[in-house]
């Protein structure tokens, strides 16, 4: 057992210098490359998807009001970073807006994690009483009044109304959305696996029963909904610097349903899940299938039915197909480890051993 | 001693317990038997804090329980394993277990009833990193008693342990009973199979809806024609 441990220590270090040594190559190299572009993103959405897991996979809250949360955390943040003499030229309709200060970045980005946890504990109070289905519209049905509101005319020195916030704080090395990202996922991991995890988990397998044992149920959802949302909005945030700019009407419901499909293809109730599907799915959704948006991909042969937003349909089928045929996702609610993947192709020899001998024998 | 005194218990408008009085003394069994719907698990949920008391007193060595939140009644030392086993399916047993003592603190004396837990149930110990899911109806069951025993309770309500499991089995958890009995846990005991139950158990109260109208000694009971009609299958003559 001992050796193991120590053997899984070495490789972990050793993939992360691989992961870090690869980063460092395209951040210099690759900068502005497609490659770039889905790492980027990819971490950015791992951390979002992680804490919809958290959520809808651990404790069994089913929510849909993560872009709701993203978008406060990226206006949160956004708002508070841009330097006060850009600010005339950004809210040039709202007379420079009303907030005439500018707080570092990583303040920022720390505010942007509280800020929709305020908002959380809030619509928490009434909503968190509800159950599965009724919660799941609750939620969303928040995520789109925030929306309209930060797009109100009157709010607009505070938002800029339905305009682009720009020109904000910005990261240059795509080592930083990875770096907050894995920091913000490892609090998350710590926090599964401790005696709060283990209350999450039983409020989700049987609510009576973890009632019974002294968990305080409304305690808890409320925690998870809290954490949850604290890093969404670091997750908006981190969106906004890669965008490099911020508007309301690009957080739509669509964008919930994006993480909730990496959610369910990774695997609900697995961490580890989770991060494969966001760089699986963003890689394919900007990326590998981008091909399918092309009327003419090859040999300029049209093919009719390929126009832009067929991508979007072939994510419905896949979505499906994963629903009907694999309910588990890519990892079930398993978590990736190294004595997982020895045993894995210890059983996979074995299997080989097996149907050579049988072959043999016949 | 854990005391109810007078307890009126309902739901929306239809009453389910009016007005029982029954006494838990400490280090004994005693067992609530009666039919469908007599009230007897409303009982149990009450006593726990699952369930809101209309009046009454629940009190434990003096101290009045009623109205007061889940966790303070677990701390006073009163703990259930509820019916129908609700053991956390996709948790292993290890991590069950360790659910039972979530409002303890003290990590050495979790480990000890840890061990201790396993020693009344080895099977847990040879399944300790099993889902709890996968197991089978008793070894949920007994992993339910063993939950309950994490925390320690002074008292320790179970409710319907022998449901829907196989005589030889159910066999085994009175067996289980009676240990834990005997190292000083007091059992409430509340079941529909009253053969087992009185035979097990020092007290009995017979709970027909909502009101006690028989207790006395297992042994007592056992032996009351009423009781033989009602509840131990012997026919009318």
């Amino acid at each position: 057992m001992k050796n193991n441990k120590k053997r899984n220590l070495l490789l972990s270090l050793i993939l992360a210098a691989i992961c870090i040594a690869f980063l460092l190559y395209v951040d210099k190299f690759q900068h502005y490359s497609m490659l770039a572009t889905v790492l980027k993103k990819g971490a950015i959405y791992s951390l979002v998807a992680v804490s919809l897991n958290l959520l809808n996979g651990f404790t069994g809250l089913f929510s849909l009001g993560q872009a709701g949360f993203m978008m406060i955390g990226a206006y949160t943040y956004s708002i508070l970073t841009i330097p006060v003499a850009d600010r005339a030229g950004v809210y040039q309709y709202f007379d420079g807006g009303i907030v005439q200060f500018c707080v570092p970045m990583i303040v920022g980005l720390i505010l942007a994690g509280i800020v929709p946890a305020i908002f959380a504990w809030l619509i928490g109070l009434p909503v968190l009483k509800l159950k599965s289905d009724y919660l799941a519209i609750a939620t969303l049905g928040f995520a789109e009044i925030m929306r309209a509101i930060i797009q109100w005319k009157q709010v607009g020195p505070l938002t800029n109304a339905s305009n682009l916030l720009k020109k904000f704080a910005n990261f240059d090395s795509i080592l930083f959305p990875f770096i907050v990202s894995a920091i913000c996922i490892g609090f998350i991991v710590l926090l599964i696996n401790s005696t709060y995890g283990r209350a999450f988990k039983a409020i989700r397998d049987d609510e009576i029963a973890a009632e019974a044992m002294g968990i305080n149920l409304a305690k808890h959802k409320m925690q998870a909904f809290l954490i949850s949302s604290f890093f969404a909005g670091i997750g908006g945030a981190l969106l906004a610097m890669f965008q490099s700019s911020v508007q309301a009407s690009t957080f739509t419901s669509t964008m919930t349903y994006e993480i909730l499909l990496i959610v369910v293809i990774g695997g609900i109730g697995s961490i580890t899940g989770s991060i494969i599907g966001s760089f699986l799915y963003i890689a394919c959704s900007e990326w590998w299938l981008r091909f399918l948006d092309d009327p003419a991909p090859y040999l300029h042969v049209n093919i009719s039915f390929m126009r832009p937003g067929f991508r979007m349909l072939v994510f419905s089928v896949v979505i499906m197909i994963v629903v009907l045929f694999f309910r588990k996702g890519i990892m079930g609610d398993r978590e990736f480890s190294w004595d997982g993947i020895f045993n894995f192709f210890k059983k996979l020899c074995k299997k080989k051993d097996k149907s050579a001998k049988e072959v043999a024998s016949k | 001693m854990l005391k109810i005194e007078n307890l009126h218990v309902s739901y929306g408008g239809i009453k389910a317990l009016r007005g029982i009085s029954l006494e838990v003394p400490d280090g004994k069994i005693v067992t609530l038997i009666g039919a469908n719907g007599a009230g007897k698990s409303t009982t149990l949920r009450t006593i726990s804090g699952l369930v809101k008391a209309d009046s009454g007193s629940i009190s434990y060595d003096g101290q009045e329980l009623l109205g007061k939140p889940i966790n303070k009644i677990l701390e006073a030392g009163i703990a259930q394993s509820p019916e129908g086993r609700r053991v956390f399916a996709n948790l292993t047993v290890l991590e069950n277990l360790k659910i039972g003592a979530y409002l303890r603190k003290d990590k050495d004396g979790i480990e000890k009833d840890l061990k201790w837990v396993y020693s009344l149930f080895p099977r847990l110990e040879e399944r300790s990193w099993q889902l709890a899911g996968t197991l089978s109806g008793g070894e949920q069951q007994m992993l339910a008693v063993g939950r309950a025993l994490m925390s320690r309770p002074k008292v320790l309500m179970m409710d319907e342990p022998s449901l829907g499991l196989a005589p030889l089995v159910v066999q085994g958890i009175f067996d289980i009973i009676r240990t834990i009995n005997k190292e000083g846990v007091t059992v409430l005991l509340i079941e529909q199979n009253a053969n087992m139950a009185l035979k097990v158990a020092d007290f009995a109260y017979v709970l027909e809806t909502g009101t006690i109208t028989k207790f006395g000694t297992g042994a007592e009971l056992l032996a009351d024609e009423s009781i033989k009609e009602a509840y131990l299958g012997k026919s009318k003559k």
